[in-house]
């Protein structure tokens, strides 16, 4: 502890909260909205009703196999407040025959959001002060106004996200349930909660300027909310209301529904939610962190045990990595090789009977000039023959023709 | 003649290497910049008091460190900003004491209290600084000291259960005090920041500018400011951190025409002209310390309290602090954990 030091005269620090929020207010805030709820019950027009914004969104079909997350981002001013909303929707929820798994993908998408940040925190050059925080600060689930109590899908996912996500319950299309029947359920639902063990959110009380009003209006929850996307004309006023034959539901009337009460309460305790969120990211970065390996052993082993773990995996990583690419690079060079032997083989047999071929006609050719010339030969010979016998015959001949009558020698 | 099918044969045969690629975690789509409409209030401006609040409840740090050579006023101008006795005087060495070897660093915190805002301020002292004969790398003391803290918060960022809020003893603003010689930066003013206007805020100030007429104060300050520029020595406030025009156009003026600031510290009272003012009291006058016809004590309290004392420690945070852990964590896997100087080094003023 330090001691407190009296001040003589005015220093000036007293500015400083007015420092901090002119950097905040340069730089813009950010809140991130997540509606759960049955496809039609009212998710988009309860959005547009509590920023008094109409949000362009598209009905979606019930007919989607799997739940799905829809985000779109928004910039919102009012006075010198430059707010960047995000607000993600589920989509086809409660749709599916079997909603075993329903809860899965919203609790993967919440995860991923911290991921994400987990992922900017750790990087080596990080930017965390311009990084848009998608981290969801406040889940509305919405409940289907059957007057009766909660279903095992709304138990079920709930009890899901308690832990990750700041939940406030609300009953969706709540103007079709009357005000005694209202009562009944909303204490049905609470206690079917507490019952439960599921922790929504609690507006604090421990601020003395807000503890009355926020112990009251917990006491309202779940809100019953009604949404509109249309205006009505009451007096001269373009109002968000629902026109039905036997009346007007005026969304901002506060004996109506509790619409307003849920605008106001999310807007003066955002900053509470955004804390409570920030919370929630700190356990999912221990549980996180473990499970990577880490551990918190004493005081002077901490960085090195973090860095530890982190650079053993990353060698491990890089090896396995260099493994994979080595043995990749092997399969290439055997196919390679494999394809080129083919490629020699077949070159070479098309190539073979051509030259073969001609050899063969080669050798037949000579080999037939070699007869011929022997049977030239040959012949030759025998015309020699003929030549000399006929000479030798003539000669005799002569030698008789002279002494004897001729006698053919036939 | 085999041309066409065997090198498609080739291509499957490639396309097979190519590994899957891998499932992309779900993010939120790019966020569409609708400017929606309003008509009626809301209630999102309330989110303004709720962080004042918040910040009124949590109060504030803020480390201040003094360096320069001993007698040049850094205790008194310390206290003269913070209207209390926040840093104890040194009295000089006496024959007894030996002039320490080292730089020393000494660190005194106090809670201080204005209209609803609490803030503990650390006063980090520097005794010692340019008092050897042999001043060589009498900023490394400082840097070490420095850069340590730094590594405490890294220690406890790191963590994997860690506090809420974690506590901040980082050195967000150095005031280097600057001998009024009138001539020009020594070899060690030159050094000590070039050296350590890389790791933190420094805030240039000419000391005991009572010895300088006006004349003599301006040329001295522009001949500072042309050696700092020279020596690519970038204070506070860095031109590369302004964050837009209005942040630009604000510190250009103070970067080149105020800057450094010409101080005189007093913590004595003296009566004039019916008003009790803190000034220095000379046979030939008394010297207003807030006047700023005699000094610029009031533009530098100003500066660093009321308008830029934030600003002080988000370029602390934000930048001098990512530079820090971004080069400790990439020396690593070799670099043995620094020891960081227990809490026994710091005196408490219990």
């Amino acid at each position: 502890g330090c001691r407190t030091l009296p001040l003589s005269a005015h220093v000036g620090f007293d500015s400083l909260p007015d420092q901090l929020l002119r950097k905040s207010i340069k730089h813009g805030f950010c809140f991130n909205v997540l509606c759960i709820g049955e496809t039609g019950i009212g998710k988009s027009a309860l959005m547009s009703s509590l920023f008094n914004t109409n949000f362009e969104d598209s009905p979606s079909t019930h007919f989607l196999s799997s739940v799905r997350l829809r985000a779109q981002t928004y910039e919102i001013q009012e006075g010198n407040v430059l707010l960047k909303l995000t607000v993600v929707k589920t989509v086809g929820f409660g749709d599916q025959l079997n909603k075993a798994d329903s809860y899965q993908p919203i609790v993967d998408y919440i995860d991923a959001q911290f991921e994400a940040y987990l992922e900017e925190e750790l990087k080596v050059i990080r930017s965390l002060f311009s990084y848009h925080d998608t981290r969801i600060h406040v889940c509305l689930y919405f409940i289907s106004p059957t007057g009766r109590s909660l279903k095992t899908i709304d138990l079920l996912t709930m009890r899901n996200l308690d832990s990750k996500v700041n939940i406030i319950p609300v009953i969706g299309k709540a103007d079709s349930i009357s005000k005694t029947e209202l009562q009944e359920f909303k204490k049905k639902i609470m206690s079917e909660l507490v019952s439960n063990g599921i922790r929504i959110y609690q507006f604090p009380t421990d601020d003395e300027t807000f503890s009355e009003i926020n112990t009251i209006t917990n006491g309202y929850l779940p809100f019953a909310v009604v949404g509109s996307m249309e205006k009505v004309k009451i007096g001269n006023k373009m109002v968000r209301a629902r026109q039905y034959p036997w009346g007007i539901v005026k969304v901002e009337n506060e004996s109506h529904c509790d619409t307003v009460k849920l605008r106001r309460m999310l807007c003066t305790n955002m900053e509470d939610l955004r804390e409570k969120t920030r919370a929630y990211y700190e356990s999912y970065r221990c549980c996180r962190l473990e499970k990577l390996g880490g551990k918190d052993i004493g005081p002077e082993n901490k960085l090195v045990s973090l860095q530890e773990v982190i650079e053993a995996k990353r060698l491990e990583f890089c090896l396995e990595m260099e493994r994979k690419e080595e043995e990749i690079k092997q399969r290439f060079v055997q196919r390679v090789n494999k394809k080129a032997a083919m490629l020699e083989e077949a070159e070479r047999q098309a190539s073979m009977p051509v030259l073969t071929k001609f050899e063969r006609v080669m050798l037949m050719y000579q080999e037939e000039e070699l007869k011929l010339r022997e049977k030239k030969k040959l012949l030759e010979d025998e015309i020699a023959q003929f030549i000399e016998k006929k000479a030798i015959a003539e000669s005799i001949q002569s030698q008789v023709s002279v002494s004897t009558p001729v006698v053919s020698l036939k | 003649p085999h041309a066409g099918p065997v090198e498609s044969r080739t291509e499957a045969a490639m396309s097979e290497l190519v590994p899957e690629p891998r499932q992309k975690p779900v993010v939120p789509m790019k966020p569409m910049g609708i400017n929606a409409s309003l008509l009626g209030y809301i209630g999102i401006d309330t989110i303004i008091e709720q962080m004042r609040k918040k910040t009124m409840k949590t109060g504030f740090d803020f480390n201040i460190m003094v360096v320069g050579q001993s007698g040049l006023g850094k205790s008194t101008l310390v206290n003269t900003l913070f209207k209390s006795q926040v840093s104890r005087k040194s009295s000089g060495w006496n024959r007894e004491e030996k002039i320490p070897k080292t730089v020393e660093i000494k660190a005194i915190g106090h809670v201080i209290e204005e209209g609803g805002v609490k803030m503990k301020l650390t006063v980090i002292d520097t005794p010692g600084f340019g008092d050897q004969i042999n001043n060589e790398n009498c900023w490394e003391p400082i840097e070490k000291y420095i850069n340590e803290q730094y590594e405490k918060f890294l220690k406890e960022e790191v963590n994997i259960a860690r506090k809420k809020r974690i506590p901040d003893t980082r050195v967000h603003c150095c005031l280097y005090f600057i001998s009024p010689t009138g001539h020009s930066l020594r070899p060690l003013d030159l050094e000590f920041m070039k050296h350590l206007s890389k790791v933190v805020n420094i805030i240039p100030v000419i000391a005991k500018a009572d010895t300088m007429t006006l004349e003599e104060k301006t040329e001295f300050k522009q001949r500072v400011r042309k050696e700092l520029e020279v020596n690519g020595i970038e204070f506070y406030p860095q031109k590369e951190f302004d964050e837009d025009l209005e942040d630009k156009t604000e510190n250009d003026k103070i970067r080149q025409e105020s800057m450094p600031f010409a101080v005189v510290g007093s913590d004595k009272e003296y009566q004039v002209n019916g008003k009790r003012v803190l000034g220095r009291k000379t046979p030939w006058g008394i010297i207003e310390v807030e006047n700023l016809n005699h000094c610029e004590f009031a533009l530098l309290r100003d500066f660093v309290i009321r308008t830029h004392l934030q600003d002080l420690k988000e370029v602390t945070h934000n930048i001098h602090y990512e530079t820090y852990r971004a080069k400790r964590l990439n020396d690593n896997g070799g670099l043995p954990p620094m020891t960081v100087e227990t809490e026994e080094n710091h005196e408490s003023n219990l």
